[in-house]
């Protein structure tokens, strides 16, 4: 219940809610992929997964903000936390650098919804993360911060 | 030296039975327990002690001749050893505080001196602060549950009692945590109820990212309102494991900091402290960021540092001090608050030389009940040490030599790897090695011992790991510990070089190691779940036993490159 709340709060999220966010209009459904989409979800690294999500030449910008741990406690499960407060945003993709397939999300935004959403992603090593927004006048704008994975242990 | 090892055992012997005297005519001469008559500054005061590591009883405890900074923070506190720190803090060589603070003639001087800290003696030397600091309140670093075989057999408990003895008022975890949620709960939420705080900001549940624990705490000292907000260690479930705290996550947690710091400010704290568990490195980082902190008083990294570094932010200025580890040390920071602002300071870091303060009785007479039981077990003489035994610095220690050797020989492995922990008393030539002793460097509650199959290119993967936790030019990638101890396998290390390119040349036996090759490895202390193994502490006290007479060891330490006039090596 009350992840639910947290989540309508928010407007969208990736915490198994994603259904009543979308039921509430604030998320825009896409279950079928476009081609442009899929290609991008396909890409092998991360200039071509930037390329296919249109956000090649994005600039960096710090108003989108991105939570996440400097070293992941289990790379298996990061959470990633990404807000927007650049001015008509109407979507959000998060990347991971050194993932095998970079693109992990890309989320639309519909009726003013706030640009916000918590993810949990799978990182095998150590990687930029990238959230890249993209403005209702198709421009686009990136951030990126390092999070460490490491194998533990051996601390003080 | 033509002397029999008889001979040479005798004259040990026959010094430290002069040891007590020379101990009381040393710290004499440079005016004796005046030193801890420190006049009151101001109206509100912290004491500070940090990582004593369960040590109820006065101790040695050399400080590292190997103390790297690296990028940024080459050349500065911490990162000062020997002459280089004596220099820059401007200690008299030779002195009571150059034997404290530094690895300098550490034989001699720990002959002249005597020990270190102990409950009873910091019992005796709280007392007399807080009688001319009324109101004077005692933090605890954390690191405290830890270390010892009573504590380990206890589960913490000699040490809960110890400090309700002593009278803290609040603490923040790190090694704690390792008797496991449950057991840490049933302490926080019973024993210390009303008489503890146990802070940390830091610490949230995994699911909805509530706070475990009391963030911060709020108090009225001569009538100025004080905030102590805790920080736990925040890469406990990484550093140790993470099954004995499977629902909660912790992290540096900056923002949320702020937010504490913010909130204690809005209920009207004048004075805001944080009692740290972060690392030096960490809570220096940290400070250039937060604004609205007067002082962080830090451990983890047990650095023993005589000054407060005052690190500018966008806020002011706020103090970062340090108060070493093992019970050596007690901090005394005074603030003079006038019309809701904070005037002026004054800190020391005050030694806590065992021969200098007389025993508390009610202390005393606690480790004793504590230990009764146990005193026959702790007592049992393993072995002769001929060398020094110690722990600290960056790249190995004689008592993790030992440990590596007797691993090596025992597990039939042909590298080991023991963990850079910086806890671990030192032990002076000729002392008698008893099980005790052994438990001061093992004394944990995932003590397995194991023997595994690791390709070269493993190996090279977990060094380079490790390194990374030491030299990550951002100190909020670092976890704080030292490299992990290595055994029958030479190499090189860059620590300025970049990831995956610090580690080089390493060879066995003369041979370049092959990355597709395996190689027998032993190990103790995995933070996997699931791990089984005879426990370390068997594993050393075989191998002693067997021996009999340890002579000194010859240190397996990396080939170091790029770190020349560093001042963090001797």
């Amino acid at each position: 219940m009350d992840i639910l709340r947290r989540t309508l709060l928010k407007g969208a999220g990736a915490t198994g809610a994603i259904a009543a966010a979308v039921a509430a209009g604030l998320l825009k459904p896409s279950l079928a992929l476009a081609a442009d989409d899929r290609a991008a979800f396909e890409a092998k690294d991360i200039a071509s997964a930037l390329k296919g999500i249109g956000a090649d030449s994005a600039a960096g910008n710090t108003a989108i903000v991105i939570k996440a741990p400097d070293i992941a406690e289990n790379g298996a499960v990061v959470p990633v936390d990404v807000v927007s407060n650049i001015p008509n945003t109407i979507s959000l993709a998060v990347l991971v650098d050194k993932n095998p397939m970079p693109l992990s999300s890309a989320f639309d935004f519909a009726n003013g919804a706030v640009p916000e959403m918590s993810l949990r992603l799978k990182m095998g090593q150590t990687s930029l993360v990238r959230a890249v927004a993209k403005t209702a006048d198709g421009k686009y704008y990136v951030a990126e911060k390092e999070v460490k994975v490491t194998i533990g242990g051996c601390g003080g | 030296m033509f002397m029999s090892r008889r001979e040479f055992l005798h004259i040990l012997a026959a010094a430290s039975a002069a040891g007590f005297a020379l101990n009381h005519r040393a710290l004499a001469a440079e005016g004796g327990a005046k030193r801890y008559d420190l006049p009151r500054h101001g109206n509100v005061h912290f004491l500070h002690f940090t990582d004593c590591h369960a040590q109820l009883l006065p101790v040695y405890f050399r400080e590292p001749s190997v103390n790297l900074g690296i990028g940024a923070a080459r050349g500065k506190a911490p990162h000062l050893v020997g002459e280089h720190l004596l220099k820059a803090f401007g200690i008299a060589p030779k002195s009571s505080d150059a034997y404290a603070l530094t690895d300098l003639d550490f034989v001699a001087a720990a002959r002249a001196y005597g020990k270190v800290g102990g409950f009873a003696h910091l019992a005796t030397l709280v007392k007399r602060l807080r009688a001319s600091r009324p109101g004077a309140l005692l933090l605890d670093g954390g690191d405290t549950w830890q270390g010892s075989a009573t504590a380990l057999w206890s589960r913490g408990q000699d040490m809960v009692d110890a400090c309700k003895l002593l009278g803290v008022d609040m603490m923040t975890p790190h090694w704690e945590l390792t008797y496991g949620a449950e057991r840490v709960k049933e302490i926080v939420d019973n024993e210390l109820k009303g008489k503890i705080e146990f802070l940390a900001q830091n610490v949230k549940t995994a699911d909805f990212g509530d706070a475990v624990f009391s963030p911060y705490a709020l108090r009225e000292m001569n009538g100025v309102p004080v905030a102590v907000i805790g920080q736990g260690f925040p890469y406990t479930p990484i550093a140790n494991p993470h099954y004995l705290i499977p629902d909660w996550t912790m992290g540096i947690q900056e923002e949320e900091m702020q937010k504490v710091v913010n909130e204690a400010r809005g209920k009207g704290a004048q004075v805001v402290v944080v009692l740290s568990h972060n690392g030096m490195d960490v809570d220096l980082k940290m400070a250039s960021r937060l604004t609205g902190v007067d002082a962080i008083l830090g451990g983890h990294t047990h650095d023993g540092v005589p000054a407060p570094v005052i690190v500018g932010n966008p806020g002011g200025k706020t103090l970062v001090m340090n108060s070493g580890s093992n019970g050596k040390f007690l901090s005394v920071l005074d603030f003079d608050v006038r019309g809701g602002k904070v005037r002026d300071f004054r800190y020391t870091l005050l030694p806590v030389f065992a021969n200098l303060l007389p025993v508390d009785a009610d202390m005393a007479a606690h480790i004793d009940k504590a230990r009764a039981p146990h005193q026959t077990r702790l007592a049992e003489p393993l072995a002769v040490s001929e060398g020094l035994l110690y722990r600290r610095g960056n790249f190995n220690g004689s008592w993790d030599q030992l440990i590596l050797d007797a691993m090596l020989e025992v597990k039939g492995a042909q590298i080991a790897f023991s963990p850079g922990f910086r806890w671990g008393t030192s032990l002076l030539p000729g002392q008698t090695i008893t099980f005790e002793d052994v438990m001061a460097q093992t004394a944990i509650t995932y003590p397995y011992s194991t023997l595994t199959d690791m390709t070269g290119a493993t190996i090279k993967d977990i060094l380079e790991d490790v390194c990374d936790n030491l030299f990550n030019a951002d100190p909020y990638k670092q976890q704080g510990g030292d490299m992990v101890r290595v055994g029958g396998l030479a190499y090189a290390c860059d620590p300025n070089a970049a990831m995956g390119r610090r580690i080089q040349d390493m060879r066995l036996n003369g041979q370049p190691l092959d990355a597709g090759k395996t190689y027998k490895v032993a190990g103790w202390a995995p933070v996997a779940a699931g791990a089984t193994g005879e426990p370390i502490w068997d594993v050393i006290t075989k191998w002693l036993r067997d021996k009999k007479t340890i002579a000194p060891r010859q240190l397996n330490s990396p080939k170091l490159i790029g770190v020349d006039g560093n001042p963090g090596i001797a």
